[in-house]
């Protein structure tokens, strides 16, 4: 690496003594926790970014007295690779990170929601989960966590299907409001955050918001996980200061013939080339949930975009007309355009479609369609074309 | 106050109810914004988003159908933006339905085609998603016919057949650009669990679903000089037919709708309510014939309570959810049924016609009287006891196309043999009707004095409430029914499945104790069909059914014993309540159907 740091908290080593700082921060009250992880500047790691100490804050002043704790770990962003390792070397952070945020809110029951193609953590994960509901007991924490199998669908990442796939229903996401916060999982004020995210917050406990803060920038507090693939040498997960430039992160991993990155998935947005100087990766320009893909000029970019599009089109929920219809109209438009059927002016209605999606859609995946599509056919429309 | 909140809608200020959401603020203020997955009677979806408002302050749209009104908040319901956003949808539904308008059951009476026109939507903006899918018509269903290229997928009739009815014969099938509407392993509507309570079919935006019309058939009978075409018509029937030429809900038409099928040329125009009153007598004598097995007999195979059977939505509904409740059931046929099998029987034997030679027709509200026209119980005259069933909205179809001005007709009366009524045959197109009528009857048949009511006015039993119970103390009776002395009646209405459901899970886990239990199917009763005019509210519901009572209330008879037509029949034909031919004619037996 000659640009960036490479940074060690998420996977460094355990504490010698099994859930020791988790004991110590059992000990601590409520407000204490939440005002830490409020300092820190923790934003949520599954994508959207919001403000981790406000969303707990938030659920504990809800009056309900029975609350949840989800720790989403359905991973279904095309790219994104970092929960598995994360739950594969560390899992017991991110149960401690779970059991923080319990009683920061006052929750008795946890549910990690696994990805489908998980399961076979199951045994291991069950193993951790003994010894981890033998220690809040010690520590007088009553507090119990399930884990509740997904079966493939990406939509049931977005919090409110998630929910209901829990409830045992078609994972269907909800209208907003209200909010988790206020009415979530069994319609009681629930705290949804990223596996990554737990493990941040365990993570600010240890080291304390300030060591915290000084990694990132003003607008991205700490580090990420980047799951990185594509043309690339070194594809793998790295765990990275935010805030880097597109420019540096390139020069570390790409080819030397890198033409474009996607940066956050298919849901995400694509950089071409002559952007990666001006690009920030982190929430005041780029943010991610941790997908960097690489793309050299060998390939082309109409195939990426018509992957992303039918990614959407098989995975949107179908409820809702703008994504239902909206992705199946754009695949069928760029591949109108490509063979000669419609006219290159076509694109532009296809944009404004987009458009349409990105405001009318009921939840971020309809939402978030016109991301990729709008940042692919802008940079580079000759490919859609010729 | 304190449960207000105000906000500002296209610059004017208003203050709703908290709770409520963004679109009802705006009809406040007499601002129509346009919807589709949206109804009155439905929990809230959000999924058409053809409702989509501005809201200052948030970046993306919307959906005002599921956006609470909140404090201080500034909508703007008519902006480029929304404009843009709303017409995009439409030319993507569009896209995706199979617009063959001018050869649509549905054409002009569409909600998605009134948006399509509103916003003059002259071209085909995307590219016509129709062709790919490889879409079947399911008409297998007698009732129902379901068309998955009409299909918005609004869930309208997903939530209506699983909150309102309870039965989830419709549901939600795969995802993405597969997802559909469709049923347990995408199987008929036939061979689930469907009522054809038609609940759905009234709700449909499109023409995904509609009534399996007979339209043509009863046309070639009326056509066919061969045969004598007899009609019948149901008490809920007369007080809807005028809105589908433009009256407002909760006018009595009677008179006109007689003179209409007089017009269309039946040969003889006759009153299910005839056939209703035959069913008090009947189901009457049945509920006192139960309860002396069970109070003075102690008969343990009589099973209490009983309940009533002339709702086919309902029956075949705890056929399928509650078979071992099937003895509960009064035996008695349906108004239709027992119409029908008398008509190729003494009305046949009275007016020297060969039955063979009898086409019979009933215009119900209904849908699921197709299907029980069509069970193979329904033969009690040798052959089929109805021949056809068409809906309140077939018949409108057919005296339009006959060229007749409904509005304009003068009132005509219900040809004589079993045309005769009562107010309380009328009352059984309302929710709590039945109820009412047998207790007039049983009431006075037990005690010799009318039920002791202000002008026969049982209001106890009658109502909206889902779920309604009433009990009457029976004292003085006559000699032959003194073991009923001092016995209080318990009785419990139910209308729409769901509340249906609430009465039967209560009976089975023991914590109700009724003897006489009225349901129907659907949501009002019979006012609130499957076959009724469309749209159904519950303020339609509500005028609908206050229009029964004013026809009940206007009737020279108003009770089914003291029908003249009645007593004919039990003395020239029938015999007595529950004799031999009762038995034969009026009455029937129940299948167990499976769950799914
Ligand atoms: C279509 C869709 C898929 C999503 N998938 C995931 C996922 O797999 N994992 C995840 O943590 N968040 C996912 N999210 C984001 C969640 O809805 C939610 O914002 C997140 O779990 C909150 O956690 P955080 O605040 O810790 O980021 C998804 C969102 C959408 C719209
Ligand atoms: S935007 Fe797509 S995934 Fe989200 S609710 Fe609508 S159809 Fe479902």
């Amino acid at each position: 690496m000659k640009n960036l740091k490479r940074v060690d908290i998420i996977f460094g080593a355990y504490t010698q003594e099994k859930y020791k700082v988790l004991g110590e921060t059992l000990k601590k009250s409520s407000d204490q926790i939440i005002s830490e992880v409020t300092d820190s500047g923790l934003k949520g790691r599954g994508g959207a970014g919001f403000p981790t100490g406000l969303k707990w804050k938030y659920t504990a002043n809800e009056a309900d007295p029975i609350k949840y704790v989800v720790c989403n770990a359905d991973e279904g962003e095309p790219g994104t690779f970092k929960d598995r390792e994360i739950l594969t070397r560390v899992p017991r952070k991110v149960f401690s990170g779970m059991a923080i945020c319990a009683k920061a809110i006052g929750a008795k029951k946890g549910y990690l929601y696994l990805r489908g193609e998980y399961v076979y953590m199951l045994p291991d994960l069950m193993a951790e989960l003994e010894l981890f509901h033998k220690c809040v007991k010690e520590n007088n924490l009553d507090f119990e966590i399930k884990i509740s199998m997904g079966s493939g669908a990406y939509i049931c990442g977005e919090e409110s299907a998630l929910f209901e796939s829990i409830e045992g229903k078609r994972g269907e996401p909800r209208n907003k409001p209200p909010y988790p916060t206020v009415s979530g999982l069994f319609g009681k004020p629930t705290v949804i955050n990223n596996v990554e995210t737990f493990v941040n917050t365990l993570m600010i406990m240890r080291l304390g918001a300030d060591e915290f803060k000084t990694l990132g920038t003003s607008d991205s507090r700490g580090s990420k996980l980047f799951s990185v693939s594509g043309d690339t040498p070194v594809a793998g997960i790295f765990e990275l200061e935010l805030g880097m430039s597109l420019e540096d992160f390139v020069e570390d991993f790409g080819d030397g013939d890198t033409k474009a990155v996607q940066v956050g998935g298919a849901s995400g947005f694509c950089v071409p080339r002559k952007k990666f100087k001006d690009t920030i990766i982190g929430f005041e320009g780029v943010p991610t949930g941790g997908s960097m893909m690489l793309f050299n000029s060998s390939r082309s970019m109409y195939n990426v975009l018509k992957n992303y599009v039918e990614f959407f089109e098989e995975e949107s929920c179908g409820q809702c007309t703008p994504c239902r219809v909206g992705c199946q109209q754009l695949k069928l438009g760029i591949e109108a355009v490509k063979k000669g059927e419609k006219s290159a002016t076509y694109l532009d209605t296809l944009q404004k479609l987009a458009d349409t999606m990105k405001v009318s859609a009921k939840c971020g995946l309809g939402q978030s369609v016109a991301n990729s599509f709008s940042s692919i056919v802008d940079n580079f429309k000759e490919e859609m074309i010729y | 106050m304190a449960n207000t909140v105000n906000l500002n809608i296209d610059g004017i200020d208003v203050s709703v109810e908290a709770g409520k959401t963004v679109l009802d603020a705006a009809k406040e203020l007499n601002i129509h914004i346009p919807t589709l997955c949206y109804h009155e009677d439905l929990c809230v979806a959000g999924n058409c988003r053809v409702c989509v408002v501005e809201q200052e302050g948030a970046k993306n749209l919307v959906a005002s159908c599921a956006m609470p009104a909140q404090e201080g908040m500034v909508i703007h319901t008519n902006t480029h933006k929304v404009r843009n956003a709303r017409k995009h949808i439409v030319e993507l539904l569009l896209s995706e339905h199979n617009a063959d308008c001018t050869k649509c059951y549905k054409n002009k009476s569409c909600e998605l085609q009134d948006l399509a026109s509103d916003m003059i939507i002259s071209e085909n903006m995307f590219l016509d998603l129709v062709p790919e899918k490889n879409y079947t018509i399911d008409n297998f269903s007698p009732s129902i016919i379901k068309d998955d290229s009409k299909c918005i997928r609004c869930q309208r009739c997903v939530r209506t057949c699983h909150d309102l009815q309870h039965v989830s014969a419709l549901g939600v099938a795969y995802k993405g650009d597969k997802m559909k509407i469709s049923t347990f392993f995408e199987n008929s509507m036939f061979d689930v669990v469907c009522t054809n309570c038609g609940q759905c079919v009234i709700r449909c935006p499109t023409g995904a679903l509609i009534e399996k019309n007979y339209i043509e058939q009863v046309w070639d009978a009326i056509h066919d000089p061969n045969v004598h075409v007899v009609v019948q018509t149901a008490p809920a029937t007369r007080i809807a037919l005028g809105e589908e030429f433009g009256m407002e809900a909760g006018n009595i038409v009677t008179g006109k709708l007689a003179a209409s099928l007089r017009r269309l040329g039946f040969d003889s125009v006759l009153d299910t309510d005839f056939s209703a009153d035959l069913t008090i007598m009947e189901e009457g004598t049945e509920l006192l014939t139960r309860l002396k097995k069970a109070l003075v007999d102690k008969d343990a195979s009589v099973k209490l309570p009983m309940f009533t059977s002339c709702s086919p939505g309902w029956v075949k509904y705890i056929e399928h959810m509650y078979p071992d409740y099937l003895d509960n059931l009064s035996t008695c046929k349906s108004p239709q049924q027992m119409f029908g099998a008398l008509v190729k029987t003494y009305y046949a034997e009275k007016k020297k016609l060969d039955p063979a030679k009898i086409v019979s027709v009933s215009i119900m509200p209904c849908t699921a009287k197709k299907f029980e026209a069509a069970r193979p119980e329904m033969r009690g005259s040798g052959y089929q006891d109805v021949d056809l069933g068409i809906t309140t909205r077939e018949l409108a179809v057919m005296i339009k196309q006959a060229g007749i001005d409904f509005n304009s007709l003068p009132d005509e009366k219900f040809d004589s043999l079993m045309g005769q009524s009562t107010g309380a045959a009328v009352i059984f197109g309302a929710t709590g009707g039945v109820m009412e009528a047998a207790l007039r009857t049983a009431y006075e048949l037990v005690t010799g004095r009318e039920v002791p009511f202000e002008n026969l006015n049982i209001t106890a039993v009658r109502g909206m409430e889902g779920v309604r119970e009433a009990s009457v103390k029976i004292e003085n009776v006559l000699p032959a029914w003194s073991f009923l002395e001092g016995v209080e009646l318990k009785t419990a209405i139910a209308h729409g499945l769901k509340n249906a459901h609430q009465i039967m899970d209560a009976i089975k886990a023991g914590t109700a104790n009724y003897h006489f239990v009225e349901v129907m199917g659907c949501p009002g009763g019979c006012i609130g069909g499957g076959g009724q005019p469309i749209p159904t509210t519950p303020e339609i519901r509500q005028k609908r059914a206050d229009a029964i009572y004013r026809e009940d209330e206007g009737m020279e008879i108003r009770k089914s014993h003291e029908n003249p037509e009645i007593t004919q029949i039990y003395k020239e034909f029938l015999g007595e309540p529950l004799g031999h031919k009762s038995h034969e004619l009026l009455h029937t037996h129940y299948v167990k159907r499976k769950r799914v």
